[in-house]
């Protein structure tokens, strides 16, 4: 995935999943991680969170990003519910939402959210939340 | 045609919310879209609104925040959040008008100490079309923040029920 250089890194190829309710949105979270330099070899979509479990029991990928308020399964649900999907132990998740209350922080952190991004946000910001979690620093 | 009230009158009881209610827009468009909301020179009417974004707030906060403004305006948000030619934006328009709303709705609450935690947002809903106004079942007041987004009029409006 991503290999340390120093303080620089060689980046690799990625699968992402990337969960939100709005098709918008989940191209512009896109385009951010490629504006950030990460490369993905392959880009799933999922409107919810029930969608995404759906992709993950097919699929492994290395990098989730997740709103929290969607219809059917919220962000917080998916992730409780990714513990028992063994294709996705591991897999880091950032959450990507408009919900940026202390509470909501602390929420996703404690069911097992690797990063917190708010919007709105630039794709410097994806960058400096994703790539240290991809490196294995955070 | 309502004329839109750049400066609201003194006794309303949120009116220090206007500023806030403006930069939470403002943000919005500068990082998602990457562009300068300005400030019109003259009132604006609802007369060329056609779209409009609404996201409920409930809990500390009870109300409606609301984005209108003509489809072409609409149509050329959508193109920039998607980085796409305008002539080839489709039906996103209104999904993104409504991820607008909702990112403003979002950054306004949690610029005010106690709504952050406090006020839930509910999913965005987008109505179109040419002859339509929008009915509070009380009557509620409202902040309302004319802007111009690349010289088309942009309507925000918070309805305030408690």
């Amino acid at each position: 995935m991503f290999l340390p250089i120093g303080d620089e890194y060689s980046l690799m190829s990625i699968r992402t999943l990337i969960v939100d309710d709005s098709s918008v949105m989940r191209k512009i979270v896109d385009r951010s991680l490629r504006q950030a330099g990460i490369e993905m070899s392959q880009v799933f979509e999922a409107g919810n969170g029930a969608e995404a479990l759906g992709v993950l029991q097919a699929n492994r990928v290395d990098l989730i990003l997740c709103d929290i308020n969607m219809p059917v399964m919220d962000g917080l649900e998916f992730i409780k519910q990714l513990a028992t999907v063994e294709n996705a132990t591991g897999t880091p998740i950032v959450m990507i939402t408009t919900e940026g209350s202390e509470a909501h922080v602390v929420q996703a952190l404690a069911c097992g959210a690797r990063g917190y991004i708010r919007k709105p946000f630039t794709a410097d910001q994806v960058k400096e939340h994703v790539i240290p979690i991809l490196a294995g620093k955070l | 045609m309502t004329p839109v009230d750049q400066s609201p009158t003194p006794s309303h009881p949120h009116q220090d919310w206007i500023p806030l209610l403006e930069l939470a827009t403002r943000e919005v468009f500068e990082l998602m879209l990457g562009c300068q909301l300005v400030k019109p020179t003259t009132p604006m009417t609802e007369a060329s609104v056609n779209i409009t974004g609404m996201v409920g707030l409930a809990g500390a906060l009870s109300g409606v925040l609301s984005i209108g403004c003509d489809d072409k305006a609409a149509a050329l948000m959508a193109s920039k959040m998607l980085g796409i030619e305008l002539d080839k934006v489709g039906p996103e328009v209104a999904d993104a008008l409504g991820e607008v709303c909702n990112m403003a709705a979002g950054n306004f609450k949690n610029k005010i100490a106690g709504l952050s935690d406090g006020c839930m947002l509910s999913p965005p809903s987008v109505i179109t079309g040419n002859d339509y106004n929008i009915h509070s079942v009380t009557e509620t007041p409202y902040l309302e923040v004319g802007l111009l987004f690349e010289n088309m009029p942009l309507l925000v409006c918070l309805q305030i029920h408690s």
